[in-house]
């Protein structure tokens, strides 16, 4: 089996962002930026099942701008065998995003492609599904639990009522969730070894994908604060006061 | 404006989400058509005829819509939106699986968690966890929205008269198949439409004394949610998790306990109307978003709270 991993460079889960005084997007200048750590889990899954002997080779991709470059190392530090970056300077959409790795998985032919269910800048949670679409595969979105069986793909998935058991025939698109594994961290003889792994540049023009945003942020603002509360001193006050301020109880 | 609405259910009754959607699909103003999918589920077409404000119900019935597969689902809602402006899904772990592949399908962008309705082709969404809020516009033909329930009351469940189309199943995809479940069962409320819920979070240490976090939900009548850090650590399942990875609620009381206040949490919690904050350190972050702090350990304070909602007022 051959497993595609698009890996999306966001700004680091740790760093509380600012929005920009001229409303137009969040501050990035001089921010950290890692992989999306939804992605991450996916680099790990892939390898799992390479060490399990469910697969043979790990692309993993990105599109996006050359610093991109920086997190696919860190997937072939981890990991991966190979790195492909579809190089774009503009905004990337989830729509276009898709149409990109649909074109990649077109080229690369994989049995299984790995997301990660969210990118936690923009909170879409669509490209997966929307590649699957794209390619007409199945789609085991949100998982929690993958398994490699007679026919397929077993998936477990996280839902709003608990979990779900699906049967997913390859080749399949998977998103992963939190619960799925816990990501490695990379040995520094690795990342002088992912040195030596092959990284392609791809110009996203050249591959002939439409990536033209189809949303126009008009403003970006900043949520209402709410405003500060008080400490209150025991149980008793607590209670007195949510019962004659707010009246909740 | 033409908008469908696609209705989440267990072939039983609407999900309380759906009604939400609902009253976003009305600020968008327009003919508002329910799609009910299912299996054996004429109830809930019906229930669906009675929301007022729905001008029709289409009702597509066949043994593989039983499961909200997305492979079977999305040809179906791409034939039924042919005719639409709109196509809306509550953005639940249901209309997030289904609607972006409607929206591939359709060759148009699909608008995540919306929030706030500005007009027929702008809408307000959260992004990098909330912490900052987008107002999007969108110039494609057919606009695919999923809705976050807590920015729309639900709209009544009764006293609408829509009529009741069959609408011809889509042949199974036969890509996927449903195999099991194991949903928690709990006679607590359901976490998105609780009116109160308690929260525990790591503080709370093990499985074993998240009870006293129950016994305290159940004195409320609340349902009781979790951090990440709780549901990851075996507490409890995973359906509990509050945040910008899990379920998003605004109750009108959000007890947290034991819980730092990670901006991912918070996320999930921040817009509940009351918040309280149960926690031993008096420097943890939820203390900022917390109408009421009380800075104690939670293995004393909780029981205490617990016992003090018997006394009389
Ligand atoms: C991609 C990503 C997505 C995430 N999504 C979510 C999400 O959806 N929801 C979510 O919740 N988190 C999410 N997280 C995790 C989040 O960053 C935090 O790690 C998590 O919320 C911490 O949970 P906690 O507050 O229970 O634990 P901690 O941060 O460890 O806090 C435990 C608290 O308990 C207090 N405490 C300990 N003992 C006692 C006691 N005896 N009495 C009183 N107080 C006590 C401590 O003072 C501390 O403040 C996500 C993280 C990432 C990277
Ligand atoms: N620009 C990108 N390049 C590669 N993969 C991406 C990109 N954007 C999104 N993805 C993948 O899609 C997942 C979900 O992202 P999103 O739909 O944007 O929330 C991410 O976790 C990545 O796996």
């Amino acid at each position: 089996m051959k497993i595609l991993v698009p890996i999306k460079r966001v700004v680091d889960a740790n760093v509380r962002v600012r929005v920009k005084s001229d409303r137009t997007g969040v501050e990035l200048a001089n921010i950290k930026m890692a992989m999306n750590p939804f992605c991450e889990i996916a680099v790990e899954e892939a390898i799992r099942l390479q060490e399990a002997g469910a697969a043979k080779e790990i692309v993993a991709v990105s599109v996006g701008g050359p610093q991109c470059q920086d997190i696919l190392r860190t997937a072939l530090a981890m990991g991966a065998d190979r790195a492909i970056l579809v190089e774009t300077d503009g905004e990337t959409q989830p729509l276009g995003v898709a149409k990109a790795l649909q074109t990649i998985a077109a080229r690369e032919k994989p049995d299984l492609i790995i997301l990660g269910k969210q990118a936690i800048d923009d909170d879409n949670n669509q490209t997966g599904q929307m590649l699957a679409a794209l390619l007409g595969w199945a789609q085991g979105t949100f998982a929690s639990k993958v398994e490699r069986a007679e026919g397929g793909l077993r998936v477990t998935r996280e839902v709003d009522g608990g979990l779900e058991t699906l049967m997913l025939k390859l080749p399949a698109v998977v998103t992963t969730d939190l619960r799925l594994n816990e990501p490695r961290y990379v040995k520094l003889p690795n990342i002088m070894k992912a040195r030596k792994k092959p990284l392609e540049v791809l110009k996203a023009a050249d591959l002939g994908v439409d990536l033209t945003p189809r949303l126009k942020v008009l403003k970006v603002d900043e949520p209402a604060a709410r405003v500060g509360g008080i400490k209150v001193e025991s149980v008793p006050d607590l209670v007195h006061r949510l019962r004659n301020e707010k009246k909740v109880i | 404006m033409a908008i469908l609405v696609v209705a989440e259910h267990d072939q039983h009754k609407l999900r309380p989400a759906t009604l939400c959607v609902v009253t976003a699909a009305m600020r968008i103003g327009g003919e508002i058509t329910l799609l009910v999918a299912g299996k054996d589920c004429s109830a809930v077409a019906q229930a669906a005829a009675r929301v007022p404000g729905v001008k029709r119900v289409l009702h597509a019935d066949a043994p593989h819509y039983e499961h909200g597969l997305a492979e079977d689902l999305a040809p179906l809602i791409v034939r039924a939106a042919a005719s639409m402006t709109h196509v809306l899904a509550p953005a639940t772990t249901f209309g997030k699986n289904v609607l972006p592949r409607v929206a591939a399908l359709l060759d148009v962008a699909q608008i995540s968690d919306v929030m706030r309705v500005e007009s027929a082709d702008t809408f307000v969404r959260p992004i990098y966890a909330g912490n900052a809020l987008a107002t999007v516009q969108s110039s494609d033909a057919i606009k695919v929205l999923t809705v976050r329930a807590t920015g729309f009351d639900a709209a009544p469940d009764a006293g609408g008269n829509a009529a009741v189309e069959a609408l011809e199943a889509a042949p199974p995809s036969g890509l996927s198949t449903f195999e099991r479940q194991e949903l928690t069962k709990s006679e607590r409320p359901e976490l998105t439409a609780a009116k109160i819920i308690v929260s525990g979070g790591r503080g709370v240490g093990s499985a074993e004394n998240f009870k006293i976090i129950d016994a305290l939900a159940d004195r409320l009548g609340a349902a009781v949610g979790a951090s990440r850090a709780a549901v990851d650590a075996g507490f409890v399942p995973n359906d509990y998790q509050v945040g910008q990875t899990g379920k998003i609620v605004a109750p009108d009381l959000y007890i947290a306990i034991g819980i730092s206040g990670a901006i991912q949490h918070l996320a999930g919690m921040k817009d509940s109307k009351v918040i309280v904050a149960i926690n031993k350190d008096p420097e943890a972050p939820i203390f900022e978003v917390a109408d009421y702090g009380l800075v104690a350990d939670l293995f004393q304070a909780v029981p205490e709270l617990t016992a003090a909602l018997d006394k009389p007022a």
